[in-house]
């Protein structure tokens, strides 16, 4: 009964709507069941809608009006305009921290990207244990990034660590990991790639498993070896799943913040200083809370930017089986 | 239609009503702060945020609270006790976002900064007769008595009695000179045996010290400049910095990580250890002989002071029972034996006939030494930008011990950047 009314009633209200011209009534009549429709969307959203305003857009409306001041969090606030931008266009500081960021996602990337696809290639055959290398593999992605850190910066160690226990043995020269500026952000960048190796391999893995069999069958009997069958089948199809790698990867990487406070502090002297370390240190720390504003706005400038470029650009190498 | 109008009407009030809980859900959190501390019975709630009884004094504080609350029926203490490295990020958030404590405690160096951006509420019901002086000027702002001391401390050399009598070498005594320090730090370093002779965090708080030891000015009188790139400070740079490595552990050995100086003294691996009077309860037990003296001085003797107070927040709606509570907190006779009896660093209290109670009790034997260092104290230099300075002052310290830096170069980088700050 109550499955075939809806049905009835639409037939009658759309036979009407063809057999006359169209009266005043009959577009409001259409759009009431979209209100209607309207409201019970909005229904449902508000389970996640009520946080995301509260939590996200309510704190970053908030976060460009305090940037426009001069505030230390325990006085009050005092208007200073675009002054907190303009002095950090000129710091030395900011050009440094943005420079350390993009040195990690540039180590970052290629590593955690090689690194998921090869993973993700292997495991994609059939192997014995397959699913407990999988499962192995990820469990690094969902454990804390506090405890990570800290195994890493003890195997990093640079005295009585296992890497340089290893290296010493192989007669390798033994690097000072986190405690030698030049060394501190490639130990941050190998933890991270390390981490991260799972959550990249299981977006391939499952981008692998899409690709059509009769194309490899197709090309194996064309004579195309398996490196060719590698790069012209599996790397251009593989291309929708890279490129969300690539996007979600270049988002976090600039966000890096977690594993560099655990594991050298932004240290030594400043050497691993990223632009997130830099918001909660100016804001936390030294109660600059205006200017910690004003970057956290050009860090969200700057990866605006940066994916609106990727999502132009990947028309030209994203192809859709 | 009716009936379509009706489920419309009712999603949006679905929608409202989930909204509003959600809201109402959210308010929550600062609307106790009010209505549960007046409660029906007529008692009122004070919450007091402190760090100094983090690690080992949380009891001692709860007897202080019990005490109070039982001469105070009708006050309720509600106490928050937060790690000093995370304090004072937690007090500023609290105070931003209007959820401060009623009370909480400050230390000398970062009073001043609260109490000029109007934090803090004037305390008028104080009894100031109970303190020591110089204590309770420290936190009066231009006449105003903006807190009340409630605890002092000092630091003093710690010296493992045990490590000295293996290896023949003659203990410390209050005369020594970093000279006596150094030789014998460098005899009892047994780096195969994972034995180090001497412990001294390179920061900013044992450089202005190791400065007034050597007889050299951090800043000029005015505090308008940086005057610690001297002869007297490449002296006070050098002690620290040459230990390192040498008779101290590095920073890759774990120097400077959490409780590393505090386990390896404990486990009878470290012979000499410049710290604070506040570990002598966690050492009470070690298996072995230990005692401290003054701390060996280079020109002259300087000792560290720190000082730490209670202050009401200005936002606080209950001034006088926070009040009470702070008072009773600083100066009263239970507070007073408590800190005594656990050695919970020194009470501010002016009667000084208290204190002999405090040099009786052992361990360490020694404890003439604490009040000795009193007689030459080297302050905390304090600007409003206090944090970015020590930072930056320890940062180039850091740069010298590792080698990145001349002990020159350091001092003189630091010096300009404190310069900026100033």
């Amino acid at each position: 009964m109550n499955a075939t009314q809806p049905t009835l009633t639409r037939g009658s209200v759309d036979d009407r709507d063809g057999a006359r011209p169209v009266a005043p009534g009959a577009s409001r009549r259409r759009r009431s069941p979209r209100l209607r429709t309207l409201g019970w969307a909005l229904f449902f959203l508000l389970p996640s809608g009520v946080p995301l305003l509260l939590f996200t857009f309510v704190p970053m409306v908030s976060s460009a009006w305090v940037s426009l001041h001069e505030w230390n969090l325990i006085s009050s606030m005092t208007w200073v305009g675009l002054d907190n931008y303009a002095h950090l266009l000129t710091d030395p500081n900011t050009r440094e921290v943005f420079g350390h960021t993009l040195l990690y996602i540039l180590g970052y990337f290629p590593l955690v990207y090689a690194g998921g696809l090869g993973l993700a290639v292997v495991l994609n055959r059939r192997l014995a244990a397959r699913g407990f290398f999988r499962a192995a593999y990820f469990l690094p992605v969902v454990t804390s990034w506090v405890v990570v850190a800290l195994v890493w910066q003890w195997l990093l160690n640079p005295s009585n660590g296992l890497v340089n226990q290893i290296l010493g043995f192989l007669n390798l020269p033994e690097p000072g990991w986190w405690t030698d500026p030049s060394w501190a952000m490639p130990s941050v960048i190998l933890a991270s790639a390390w981490k991260d190796l799972g959550f990249v391999m299981v977006i391939l893995l499952a981008g692998l498993q899409t690709i059509p069999q009769e194309l490899y069958e197709a090309s194996r009997i064309d004579g195309a070896s398996a490196w060719k069958q590698f790069r012209h089948v599996t790397l251009p199809l593989l291309s929708p799943s890279t490129f969300f790698v690539v996007v979600i990867s270049l988002i976090n990487g600039f966000q890096v913040f977690d594993q560099v406070y655990v594991m050298t502090g932004g240290g030594p002297s400043g050497a691993s200083q990223v632009v997130v370390g830099q918001i909660y240190e100016l804001t936390f720390r030294y109660g600059r809370a205006g200017e910690a504003s004003a970057l956290s706005w050009l860090l969200f400038l700057v990866i605006l930017a940066v994916t609106a470029v990727q999502i132009r650009g990947q028309r030209r190498w994203v192809h859709y089986a | 239609m009716v009936q379509r109008s009706s489920t419309r009407r009712a999603a949006v009030a679905a929608g409202i009503g989930a909204l509003a809980l959600a809201l109402s859900a959210c308010s929550q959190g600062s609307a106790t702060d009010s209505s549960d501390s007046n409660s029906a019975d007529g008692t009122t709630t004070v919450r007091y945020m402190n760090f100094s009884a983090n690690d080992g004094h949380e009891a001692d504080l709860d007897r202080i609270v019990e005490a109070f609350e039982a001469a105070n029926e009708d006050v309720q203490v509600e106490v928050e006790t937060v790690p000093f490295a995370d304090y004072f990020t937690s007090l500023q958030t609290a105070v931003a976002g209007g959820t401060v404590a009623d009370t909480f405690e400050l230390n000398y160096e970062n009073f001043v900064t609260y109490a000029e951006n109007g934090s803090l509420a004037p305390l008028d019901e104080i009894d100031t007769g109970a303190y020591r002086e110089s204590l309770l000027e420290a936190f009066n702002r231009d006449g105003t008595q903006y807190g009340v001391p409630t605890s002092f401390s000092n630091v003093v050399l710690f010296y493992n009695k045990t490590l000295f009598e293996q290896a023949g070498v003659e203990p410390p005594t209050n005369d020594w000179t970093w000279a006596d320090e150094q030789a014998a730090a460098k005899a009892l370093t047994d780096k195969d045996a994972g034995v180090w002779g001497d412990y001294q965090p390179i920061s900013f708080n044992e450089f202005y010290k190791a400065l007034a030891q050597a007889g050299g000015e951090f800043m000029n009188d005015d505090a308008s400049r940086a005057t610690f790139n001297s002869p007297e400070g490449v002296e006070a740079a050098n002690w620290l910095v040459q230990k390192s490595g040498t008779t101290m552990p590095t920073k890759a050995d774990g120097a400077g990580t959490p409780d590393f100086d505090s386990n390896l003294f404990a486990e009878g691996n470290l012979a000499m250890w410049h710290t604070g009077i506040w570990m002598f309860g966690a050492m009470a037990d070690v298996p072995f002989e230990w005692d401290i003296v003054v701390e060996p001085g280079r020109a002259t003797d300087a000792s560290a002071m720190f000082a730490n107070g209670a202050v009401v927040s200005a936002s606080s709606e209950h001034p006088d029972a926070a009040q009470r509570w702070v008072d009773f907190l600083a100066a009263s006779d239970t507070t007073t034996d408590i800190r005594l009896e656990t050695s919970w660093e020194l009470p501010p209290v002016a009667d000084e006939s208290k204190l002999a109670e405090y040099t009786e009790a052992t361990p360490p034997a020694n404890r003439q030494a604490v009040l000795d260092s009193l007689d030459a104290v080297a302050l905390p230099p304090v600007i409003e930008r206090q944090q970015e300075m020590q930072d930056v002052v320890t940062e180039e310290l850091g740069n010298a011990a590792a080698g990145r830096k001349s002990v020159e170069d350091a001092l003189a980088d630091a010096e300009q950047a404190v310069n900026e700050l100033l």
